[in-house]
């Protein structure tokens, strides 16, 4: 049975709207606020949801007419990722908690007289629903044809339920559109990926070399911390931006590149620091492969031919070539985190890994270190069925290198071709707006209305719930457990999150949610608990800690076993590539019949009257997730259109003018945005911070404000290694008068 | 004893998260605060200059703000922060209208609010709110007073600068550039 075209609920068809109350700091006594003591708060351990650095941190509660409240969150002094310090998004967490926007209740898409619309449910209902409509489905068609899409940590649960189920068709958007490339090119050339957080020995090193990577902006809290460290130790920025960042107003040389030209760079940087002799003898002749065809492939690459395509003069490649050498090995080319761009990105990640090898900063103090993590146990189970079909036939011969599922790729093989015999027919979706998220969005939402069955798990009523059978409103991070963060760093460590409140209106954490779901559908084996708390108790325990321990301590560090913090100073090495060494020419890339070595290639320019569409970061959000956000949205509650004041002249645009975009599709942005004339960007681009301009109208501070680039991508450039979805070959023009009227 | 603050520019990066830590540990309103982002580009692509600054009351040693409050709510407190007694204020804002720098704001309650150098912070031997959480670790505070401490021996080895110095209120808020 097919079900109708998925209607795009707004979820303000819910009943009467809550009643907004005044602000609770604001009373009308004209009684000045006392302080809060924070010898009299209670705090609880977390680690932050506000995005994926996961920085350890206390909330503070105080006690106010009785209640206890949340006050404010700060950094643990002994986490490795903040070092006692939130960045504004963790500080302004308690945002999250305090959202009157939230999702309050679980909703069901129901159908009355032909119209569409959510009701309020019971979570016994939303529940029994799921479980009937994803055993339907798995019966139809098989339990394979189940795919989830995750970018939050309660994703963990409901992703045991799926694999209890037999699919493994489990994804994040953080890999095909966002990092995977460069885990690919890292793995390619040295055995192992990048990960999270990046094991960049940022406050060690001598010269921090950026390519597109803009930190400051990008708040990634350790990284922008041992950037100021590094500043404060006199080391060297190199960053390369057609966009004069922060992190570009920071540095010692900033290359305000050619879009898109960024290959031809780095092929001419290790031209030059070959053909001067400037590489690290020793170390490329112990551990890596191929270094004589990289010369060969390079000698042609001078500065002056790069300077032709890159636009950057052959004297500065070869100064910033030199300021590198003379660092080395303190030197970090750095990969990026964003780096699905034009569609080569493998390849520039594979340039950036081997530049980063010349230099011989991979294992080296002031380059890249070796991150030690631990493995918890995990509670007894039965085993997962095994599934006949995995992410990977999504795309059969396709994207072999690619490490993990990509959700480009499922979201392609839902929507039926006649080269597919089973494409996706439920999604599970858990903290990830997707709509916003992948590129082409018309794509995703005819894989969308091609599903049988579709369930929402989010806090907030984003983009994405709108297409949802079943919306599960869950607790934010500030009130739930969840599963223990052990992330690599330096040192290994253990993370808990516990709550600081109860959770708010009909909201529940995501753990108890798939538990529910799993008793009911048969599968209550798979979770052997009946709270959380004894689970994580077992695997503490199990590790010589307790979740007792854990309540008072939040963090524990733990010593390294091994001494290999830096290990490539002249030790023995295996790498784990085909040859054990370090990949210049890469063996795995030429078997799969991709260049072995990174070639430059033109990519389109922006035709006349067009402009080549940038996108980024704030510092005080992270995409769609914190747009609504109360205390984020009053330090930024727009995005704005950064254009340069030659172009502005040109089309008479003024500052703070609301305009919308078209692009090379013709596709027409949804909501204005405002122009902001500066200096800081050249005249063959636009810019602007990724994440407002959304259409889910509950939002109430955050719906229609700005302009949405993800609306503008249309023109995705897959890469052929590995799936990774290119997105800034997208090209704008302005529209002045309003194209909706 | 004189409190004051120092800004490294050179390593600030504008990320705001002064100012919404201050606003949850003094329970500022939302749209209102104490503390505040600027940023100023200098000169044409590509030869350009930046500067992001994290900017607060001044905590002047010569204060129009004090001077010109009929009821004594401003006043001069230990170390030299100038505070509001919110039960003192009428909230006539004479006092918003005086400051050079724009660092007092009317609270909804009817008071003259702006930063108190987290005095109760300081009392616990606490760094202020914005110092403590700031990421690059680009504000200073301390005893401007003591050539010894911390900020002094900063400012006495680094270029730096106060804004408006030419209103003559002697701000001891430093910007090292």
């Amino acid at each position: 049975m097919k079900t109708n075209r998925r209607e795009f609920i707004k979820i303000s068809s819910i009943g009467a709207g809550g009643i907004i109350l005044s602000s609770p700091l604001i009373n009308l006594l004209g009684k000045p606020e006392e302080h809060k003591d924070e010898k009299r708060a209670k705090r609880y351990p977390t680690y932050c949801e506000v995005c994926f650095w996961k920085c350890a941190g206390w909330v503070y509660t105080n006690e106010e007419k009785g209640e206890e409240k949340i006050w404010k969150i700060i950094g643990n002094e002994d986490d490795l990722h903040s070092n006692g310090r939130f960045c504004p998004r963790g500080t302004g967490g308690v945002g999250m908690y305090y959202d009157e926007d939230r999702l309050k209740t679980p909703l069901i898409r129901v159908e009355k007289d032909g119209v569409q619309s959510f009701k309020e449910a019971t979570w016994d209902e939303a529940l029994d629903l799921i479980a009937k409509r994803l055993k339907e489905v798995a019966k139809e068609y098989t339990p394979e044809c189940i795919a989830m899409f995750s970018h939050g940590s309660g994703g963990k649960f409901f992703s045991n339920v799926l694999k209890a189920m037999g699919s493994v068709s489990i994804s994040a958007p953080s890999y095909a559109q966002c990092r995977g490339p460069r885990e690919v090119a890292f793995i390619a050339t040295y055995g192992k990926g990048i990960g999270s957080p990046e094991p960049t020995d940022i406050k060690n090193t001598k010269c921090l070399v950026l390519i597109g990577s803009h930190i400051g902006e990008n708040m990634h809290n350790g990284q922008v911390q041992e950037m100021s460290d590094a500043i404060d130790d006199g080391a060297s920025i190199i960053t390369v931006d057609p966009r004069y960042s922060t992190a570009a107003s920071k540095s010692k040389f900033w290359l305000p590149i050619k879009p898109a030209t960024d290959i031809a760079l780095l092929l001419a940087w290790m031209h030059v620091i070959i053909n001067e002799e400037l590489y690290d003898k020793e170390y490329v002749e112990k551990y890596t492969f191929g270094f004589e065809q990289l010369k060969a492939h390079v000698k042609s690459k001078t500065p002056e031919w790069a300077y032709t395509i890159t636009k950057i003069k052959p004297d500065v490649i070869r100064k910033t070539a030199h300021e590198m050498a003379s660092a080395s090995p303190a030197v970090i080319i750095h990969p990026g985190r964003h780096v699905t761009w034009y569609g080569d990105d493998t390849q520039r990640l594979r340039a950036v890994a081997i530049l980063n090898a010349l230099l011989g900063s991979w294992g080296r103090r002031g380059g890249f270190y070796n991150p030690e993590g631990i493995k918890l146990k995990k509670m007894p189970r039965p085993d997962y069925p095994k599934p006949k079909r995995t992410w990977r036939d999504a795309h059969p011969d396709q994207y072999r290198l690619a490490g993990l599922a990509l959700s480009s790729g499922m979201c392609d093989a839902t929507i039926p071709s006649p080269d597919k015999d089973c494409s996706y027919k439920a999604w599970i979706i858990n903290g990830t707006n997707l709509i916003t998220t992948l590129p082409d969005q018309k794509n995703t939402i005819e894989a969308l209305n091609n599903l049988e069955f579709v369930v929402v798990i989010d806090t907030m009523p984003v983009d994405i719930t709108g297409y949802a059978d079943v919306v599960l409103p869950e607790c934010t991070y500030l009130e739930r457990y969840d599963m223990l963060r052990t992330s690599k760093h330096r040192e290994p460590s253990i993370a808990l999150r516990m709550p600081a409140a109860k959770p708010k209106y009909n909201s529940k954490p995501a753990w108890w949610m798939a538990k529910e779901l799993a008793n009911k559908m048969g599968l209550g084996d798979y979770v052997p608990y009946e709270k959380v708390e004894e689970m994580l108790d077992w695997q503490l325990k199990e590790y010589g800690s307790s979740l007792k321990e854990m309540q008072k301590i939040g963090v524990k560090k733990i010593d390294r076993k091994y001494d290999d913090l830096y290990l490539l100073n002249g030790q023995e090495y295996e790498f784990k590539t085909n040859t054990g060494k370090i990949e210049l020419y890469s063996t795995a890339l030429e078997r799969e019949g991709f260049d072995a070595m990174p070639n430059y290639t033109a990519h389109p320019e922006p035709p006349a009257d067009f402009y080549r569409l940038n996108y980024g970061r704030a510092p005080m959000h992270t995409f769609t997730r914190t747009v609504n956000n109360p205390n984020l949205s009053d330090l930024m509650e727009e995005n704005k259109l950064w254009v340069n004041p030659k172009v502005a002249k040109k089309y008479d645009l003024e500052k703070d003018q609301e305009i919308w975009l078209e692009n090379q599709d013709g596709i027409v942005s949804s909501f204005a945005i405002k122009v902001r004339i500066t200096q800081r960007i050249g005249m063959d681009s636009v810019y602007m911070v990724h994440g407002f301009g959304g259409t889910a109208n509950k939002l109430k501070r955050a719906y229609g404000r700005g302009g949405a680039d993800s609306e503008l991508i249309t023109n995705v450039m897959h890469d052929p290694i590995m799936g990774g979805t290119g997105m800034r070959g997208n090209f704008v023009k302005f529209i002045k008068n309003n194209p909706h009227v | 004893m004189r409190y004051g603050m120092a800004v490294d520019t050179n390593k600030c990066v504008g990320c705001s998260d002064c100012v919404v830590a201050c606003q949850t540990e003094n329970n500022v309103p939302l749209g209102y605060a104490r503390d505040w982002i600027v940023e100023t580009v200098d000169g044409t692509y590509p030869n350009l200059f930046l500067e992001l600054r994290s900017e607060r009351c001044n905590h002047c040693d010569n204060t129009p703000c004090v001077r010109v409050c009929p009821t004594g709510a401003s006043f001069i407190g230990d170390g030299g922060i100038i505070k509001v007694k919110p039960n003192k204020c009428i909230g006539c804002a004479a006092c918003i209208e005086s400051c050079p720098y724009d660092a007092r704001y009317m609270h909804p309650n009817g008071y003259v609010d702006k930063c108190t150098f987290c005095d109760h912070r300081l009392a616990e031997g606490l760094d202020t709110a914005c110092v403590s959480v700031c990421p690059t670790k680009c504000l200073y505070f301390g005893d401007v007073d003591d050539p010894n401490s911390e900020i002094s021996i900063l400012l006495a080895n680094n270029k730096h600068k106060t804004l408006i110095p030419e209103a003559g209120t002697k701000p001891q808020l430093f910007y090292i550039v």
